[in-house]
C-alpha cells in the first residue's frame, strides 16, 4: 500500500502543479467556471479532446480567452456564442439542435420507435396467423384421417 | 412479400454502407468556417516589418484579396510557399499575410530565407486575431472580396490543385 501510495501522490501534485503553472495568480472562482465551460468546448487541434484536457498551443490561448472573458463577467451563454462565432458549431461537444443535426438528434429515437413498432406489427402477424388457421370442417377432417392412416399403412414395417 | 424479409435488412445494409463509404471521404480536419458570406472582423495589427505602421482589413476595401495564416515555425507553410511566390510573380491577387503567433526576429528571416510573397504582414504575437478569424491551425488563407466579405477559406496548404480549380475560378468571378 505504501508503495502505491507514493507515486499516486506524487502524480496528483504533479497534476496540481500543472494547473496552477499556466497562470500566475489564479482565481479559483474563475477557475471553477473556468473548468465546466473548458469541458463542452472542442479543441479543434486535437478533435477528440476538450480545451479543458488539451495542452495544445491554441487550447491554452482559448482557455487565457475564456479567463477574461468570465472576468469580464460574460455569461456562460455568451462564451459558447463567441465561440461558435468563430469555429462554428463543431466546437460544442454538445452540438445544438437545429437543421442539420436533427438527425443525429432524432434518429436514435426513431430506430427505437421503428424497431418496436415493427417487432409489435411482426409477433401480431404471427399471432393472428396462429389463431386465424382454418379449421377444417366435418368433410375435410375425415378425408385428412383417411390421408393419415394411409400414410401409416405405407410405412415400411421395421 | 416472402422476398420483403431478405430485401429490407438488405437495402437497410447498403444505405449505412453509402452513408459510411460517404463518411469515408470526408476529412474530420476540415471543420466548416461560419465566416464564409460574412464581414472579415476587423482588427489592427503592427507591421512584421514596419512594427510602428499599423494595418486593418478596412485599408484593402475596393480589392479582392487574400489573408494568408503563416508562421515559421508552421511546417505545411513550407510546403504552401512555392504556391505563394508563385501567385505573388504573377500578379495574381493582392496577398496579407497574418503572421501567427511568431517571434519577429524568426519570421522575418524566415521571409528572407523562402522569400516574400506578401504586400505585407501583420503580426499577430499573442494570436488573438487569429481566435478572432477562427484560426486552429496554420496555413490558413480567406479569400476576401471588394466588400470585405470572407468568400472561401483554405484550410491547410494552397495546393496547386486547390489554386486551379477552386482559388483561381473563384478570383475571376469576385473580380469580374
Amino acid at each position: 500500500m505504501r508503495r502505491l501510495l507514493a507515486p499516486i501522490l506524487l502524480a496528483a501534485s504533479l497534476a496540481a502543479w500543472g494547473q496552477s503553472a499556466e497562470i500566475a495568480n489564479p482565481d479559483p472562482k474563475v477557475e471553477a467556471r473556468l473548468k465546466s465551460i473548458a469541458h463542452e468546448l472542442r479543441c479543434l487541434v486535437c478533435q477528440n479532446q476538450t480545451i479543458a484536457d488539451s495542452d495544445a498551443p491554441l487550447a491554452v490561448d482559448l482557455r487565457q480567452q475564456v479567463r477574461g472573458m468570465i472576468r469580464e463577467g460574460k455569461s456562460d451563454e455568451e462564451i459558447r456564442g463567441y465561440m461558435t462565432d468563430r469555429y462554428g458549431d463543431f466546437v460544442l461537444y454538445k452540438p445544438p439542435f437545429n437543421a442539420v443535426t436533427a438527425v443525429l438528434w432524432v434518429g436514435p429515437a426513431l430506430l427505437i420507435v421503428g424497431g418496436f413498432s415493427a417487432l409489435f406489427v411482426m409477433l401480431r402477424r404471427r399471432r393472428q396467423a396462429a389463431e386465424g388457421a382454418p379449421s377444417p370442417d366435418a368433410a375435410r377432417r375425415r378425408e385428412i384421417e383417411a390421408l393419415l392412416a394411409s400414410d401409416e399403412d405405407a410405412k415400411p414395417k421395421a | 412479400m416472402k422476398a420483403l424479409k431478405y430485401i429490407v435488412p438488405l437495402a437497410v445494409f447498403g444505405v449505412l454502407c453509402v452513408f459510411l463509404a460517404i463518411g469515408l471521404t470526408k476529412d474530420p480536419r476540415q471543420v466548416p468556417s461560419p465566416f464564409i458570406g460574412k464581414p472579415a472582423p476587423a482588427f489592427t495589427l503592427a507591421k512584421l516589418h514596419e512594427p510602428q505602421a499599423t494595418f486593418s482589413p478596412e485599408q484593402m476595401k475596393g480589392k479582392v484579396w487574400l489573408l494568408n495564416v503563416w508562421a515559421s515555425w508552421c511546417v505545411s507553410c513550407r510546403v504552401e510557399h512555392p504556391v505563394l511566390n508563385d501567385m505573388n510573380r504573377k500578379g495574381i491577387v493582392p496577398i496579407v499575410g497574418l503572421n501567427y503567433k511568431d517571434a519577429r526576429a524568426d519570421a522575418t528571416k524566415w521571409l528572407q530565407q523562402h522569400g516574400d510573397p506578401y504586400q505585407l504582414s501583420v503580426w499577430d504575437n499573442d494570436g488573438k486575431v487569429g481566435i478572432d478569424y477562427g484560426v486552429y491551425g496554420a496555413p490558413e488563407t480567406f479569400v476576401i472580396d471588394k466588400q470585405g466579405i470572407i468568400r472561401y477559406k483554405q484550410i491547410g496548404p494552397i495546393t496547386p490543385e486547390a489554386l486551379e480549380k477552386t482559388i483561381l475560378p473563384l478570383l475571376a468571378r469576385l473580380n469580374a
